[in-house]
């Protein structure tokens, strides 16, 4: 049965109905209309849902609506715009990071979080940060050239 | 014989310096074409591929699709710079059936090939039409004439391609004989563009066919048989109607669908069809040990594909070798499921689709639902990575047969993970087994290439109807006849004749007429197989013939480009002759020409092995590539990157578990792929040819690559491994 739910994502506050269990994605995708954060595999498993709960990481296909109430929600759609590019952002169109880009939104909130945490990550510790993050179309050491860069550009 | 020999053998020992002199007469570049270059054969109507818009654009029109190759950016390179405008003011428009011309599928690397080269001199004569106008109305002669941007200027005179009336000059048959620039008047052909694509896919636009909402759109899940011919003996439908935020559920036959207000509600309400249905399944499991003794107790139709040296036998031969090869089932895998949004409106169908082929399939579809075709419409829609045939055809007839039964409301349905895993094409699993002789000198004096395959295309054709929830309706439709892709493309025999020039060869293809499990069309079909089999034998050879492996292959080469692609990939890797094998470290090499036609891609891997754990650390890739004339240099590298770390994945890791008529890996659990900390360091060279006709290049990575792998790992160990996957416990078996 549907509950009030009130959630703040990307700043500003929103009041819906849905069930409390309702996995975060869905209400992100179709309730707000947010591209970014996309269906992948729903168990957790390839990172492609990724969004900001506060300041972690969470693959919102298997996170409830409920568990996000308590904390700022950011999508990749309100780390930045095409008009004000965040640096992550910035840095995947300078390296041109992409190619099917489906998986992409997962990686740049997976950067973001550990950016967050750890300004002046190494080599290791982004591929270890992104150990569970699934790209089919082989773009990795581009993803990793744009984390990297990124992060230079964000201690200056 | 080969099919790009251009110039005499050359026994050229150093493979230190890099050499890129040739002469050719040019192809496509600059001479005068003899016929219609490329798709514009099939579709010769000038204004089929451009318009001059009102609003000071200029749209292009192209039959090929985005996929995540960047085929866009680079053919709206192309249209800019033969039409001398900036590319901003190209608008491209894709894969609609209402609007675009029918090219076909959008595979084989065929698309700035073919599809390039239409819009090229589609472009090229446009422009010419565009300035006989101008010099018309300016009262000058065309040679006198200037194009910037797309204004016409003659001294102070000028007019811009807006203010010409050319429609009425567009409407009809381009003809032969227009000449594109010559390559060193490109202003954008052979630059980096930025891809047009990337800013929306990293600020969450709306990017893809999954990104798409219509007015009232509902959102629809389906749920396949446990296996193949599964039968559905009991359905509760009324138990699933119940479920909150159902709007329908549809079953015909044994496809059962449902549709509800509000995604997550159609994923609950798929349970509730799985726990509705009761199924009976008839067939008999095959175990997986046996899969290529089962195939080789399948049907066949035998082909030898290419004889050479006749019946004469070699008069000297010193020694005899033979091998095996295996490759597995592998996946698509694409990192988001099929999705499709369908609606019915007026008795006509609309489906936006990730579709590598929009017109196959509305034809496919007409067929599934007995609509008449001209009331049927597809539009491409960007998906996840295409890597060939996967679900986007299938999902596509999902969403129509659950829009049909929603009143004229849209219908949004994407595959859960397991319907991916569990339904899309697989590649093909293969058999190659090779022999060779070698002559006194250890040269290849015979050899014999025998490949096992299914069908490496099941695709929408024109022989049945092939969209899965077309065989499981009640009144089913059959499945087309596999098809067999003759040469010079090939299917499973792709890239199986040698691009080595031997005195003697004999290609036999052994076409399995049906496969245990679903197969298609994966990225190089059975070019991946066939190299890796025929690049690992090489390096077999040389060992026996006591010559470096690099060295052994450029004395059975006549292509002066297959030279200068296998020196530029060795040099840039700093290879040496005769490192000692065994430590533990190793490195290989792979070559190989795609479908013997297309690009050329020399690649040098290595590799460190842990014997106890039998894990291979691939360290550094270094390839060359020579695809001919370059459009985006950036594009073509970042291709060939991702093909390099796909191959590197489906080599070390990836096989698909069956079990009976059923797929049984079903997530990403069951079918692991290659992660962020197995990413070796990567340079790739391109090696530009201005004025060459452009070359295939999306899939010339897949075989090389797996064949270095085989190599590098063969080098490090000592021991030769020769089915795929490499695995840690086929490494572990093998040092016991």
């Amino acid at each position: 049965m549907a509950d009030a739910i009130e959630l703040t994502v990307n700043g500003k506050a929103y009041r819906l109905s849905v069930p409390r269990e309702t996995p975060l994605l869905y209400v992100l995708r179709n309730d707000l209309e947010l591209n970014g954060a996309k269906f992948g595999c729903g168990l957790g498993q390839c990172g492609a849902c990724t969004v900001l709960v506060g300041s972690q990481a969470v693959r919102s296909c298997s996170f409830p609506v409920d568990a996000a109430r308590e904390k700022p929600i950011t999508t990749i759609e309100g780390l930045g715009s095409p008009e004000r590019l965040h640096p992550l952002q910035q840095a995947f169109i300078d390296e041109q990071a992409v190619q099917c880009g489906y998986c992409i939104n997962g990686m740049v909130m997976t950067a973001a979080a550990l950016l967050m945490r750890d300004p002046h990550p190494d080599g290791a510790a982004i591929r270890r940060e992104l150990a569970t993050n699934l790209c089919r179309c082989g773009t990795h050491a581009r993803i990793l050239r744009a984390i990297a860069r990124a992060g230079r550009e964000m201690a200056q | 014989m080969t099919a790009s020999a251009v110039s005499r053998r050359r026994f050229n020992k150093s493979v230190g310096a890099l050499t890129i002199a040739f002469s050719m007469a040019p192809l496509a570049g600059t001479a005068e074409p003899m016929t219609l270059p490329g798709s514009l054969a099939k579709n010769r109507r000038l204004n089929a591929w451009l318009r001059i818009d009102a609003d000071g654009t200029i749209t292009i029109f192209t039959g090929k699709v985005e996929l995540g190759q960047g085929i866009l950016t680079a053919l709206r390179q192309i249209a800019a710079d033969e039409l001398d405008v900036t590319p901003a003011k190209i608008v491209m428009v894709s894969g609609d059936t209402a609007q675009t011309p029918d090219e076909g599928f959008t595979s084989g690397s065929r698309s700035i090939e073919h599809g390039g080269a239409a819009i090229r001199h589609a472009c090229v004569e446009a422009r010419a039409i565009l300035l006989a106008l101008a010099a018309e109305k300016l009262g000058v002669t065309p040679d006198k004439l200037t194009v910037v941007d797309g204004a016409v200027t003659s001294g102070d005179k000028r007019l811009s391609y807006w203010e010409i009336s050319v429609e009425a000059q567009l409407h009809r048959h381009t003809r032969v004989g227009a000449a594109p620039k010559p390559s060193d008047r490109h202003r954008l052909i052979g630059k980096s563009m930025p891809r047009l694509d990337i800013p929306a896919k990293v600020t969450g636009g709306a990017s893809y066919v999954q990104d798409i909402r219509l007015p009232g759109m509902l959102f629809g899940r389906i749920l396949r048989p446990p296996s193949y011919h599964a039968a559905l003996v009991a359905f509760d439908e009324a138990q699933v109607r119940k479920l909150p935020g159902v709007v329908t559920v549809v079953r015909d036959g044994r496809f059962l669908g449902v549709v509800a207000e509000r995604e997550e509600q159609a994923i609950v309400a798929r349970q509730g069809l799985a726990r509705a249905a009761s199924w009976r399944d008839a067939s008999s499991p095959p175990a997986f040990q046996d899969i290529y003794a089962r195939l080789r107790s399948l049907p066949v139709d035998d082909h030898v594909v290419s004889r050479k040296g006749g019946d004469t036998p070699p008069s000297v031969v010193t020694s005899s070798h033979s091998a095996t090869y295996t490759r597995p089932y592998t996946a698509h895998a694409s990192i988001g499921p099929s999705c499709a949004v369908a609606r019915f409106e007026n008795g006509r169908l609309t489906v936006w689709t990730h579709s590598q082929g929009v017109f196959p399939l509305r034809n496919d579809l007409a067929k599934a639902l007995d609509m008449d075709v001209t009331k049927v419409r597809c539009i491409h829609a960007q998906g996840s990575g295409c890597y060939g045939h996967n679900g986007a055809d299938d999902v596509a007839l999902d969403a129509a047969l659950l829009a049909r039964a929603c009143n004229g409301r849209p219908v949004k349905v994407q595959w859960m993970r397991d319907d991916e895993f569990g339904w899309e094409p697989n590649g093909p699993a293969m058999i190659v087994e090779l022999h060779a002789e070698l002559g006194e000198a250890g040269e290849i004096v015979d050899w014999s290439h025998d490949v096992w395959s299914s069908s490496h295309t099941t695709r929408p054709q024109a022989d049945g109807c092939n969209l899965l929830a077309a065989w499981h309706l009640e009144r089913p439709k059959s499945p087309g006849t596999p098809e067999i892709i003759p040469q010079p493309a090939g299917g499973g025999d792709r890239n199986a004749i040698p691009l080595y020039d031997l005195p003697r060869h004999r290609v036999t293809h052994h076409f399995i007429r049906q496969s245990p499990i679903r197969v298609s069309a994966l990225r190089s079909l059975g070019a991946y197989a066939n190299i890796f089999a025929i690049e690992t034998f090489m390096d077999d050879l040389a060992k026996a013939a006591r010559v470096d492996s690099v060295e052994y292959r450029m004395r059975h080469l006549d292509d002066e480009r297959a030279f200068a692609a296998i020196k530029a990939a060795a040099s840039y890797a700093g290879w040496q002759p005769g490192l000692p094998g065994g430590t533990g470290r190793g490195r290989g090499f792979g070559f190989a020409q795609y479908k013997n036609s297309a690009a050329y891609l020399a690649v040098v891997v290595e590799v460190e092995v842990h014997r106890r754990t039998g894990e291979v650390h691939v360290r550094r890739v270094t390839a060359a590539i020579d695809a001919g004339e370059i459009v985006n240099p950036d594009g073509l590298v970042n291709q060939t990157e991702g093909g390099i770390v796909q191959a590197i994945s489906w080599t070390l890791k990836e096989q698909v578990r069956f079990a009976a008529d059923r797929v049984t890996s079903r997530d990403w659990s069951d079918y692991p792929i290659i992660a962020f900390p197995e990413i070796p360091e990567i340079n790739v060279t391109i090696l530009d040819r201005p004025g060459e006709k452009s070359l295939g290049a999306g899939e010339a990575a897949q075989g090389p690559t797996a064949a270095a792998i085989g190599n590098a790992i063969a080098h490090a160990t000592g021991v030769r491994l020769r089915d795929l996957p490499i695995t840690p416990d086929r490494i572990k078996g093998v040092f016991g």
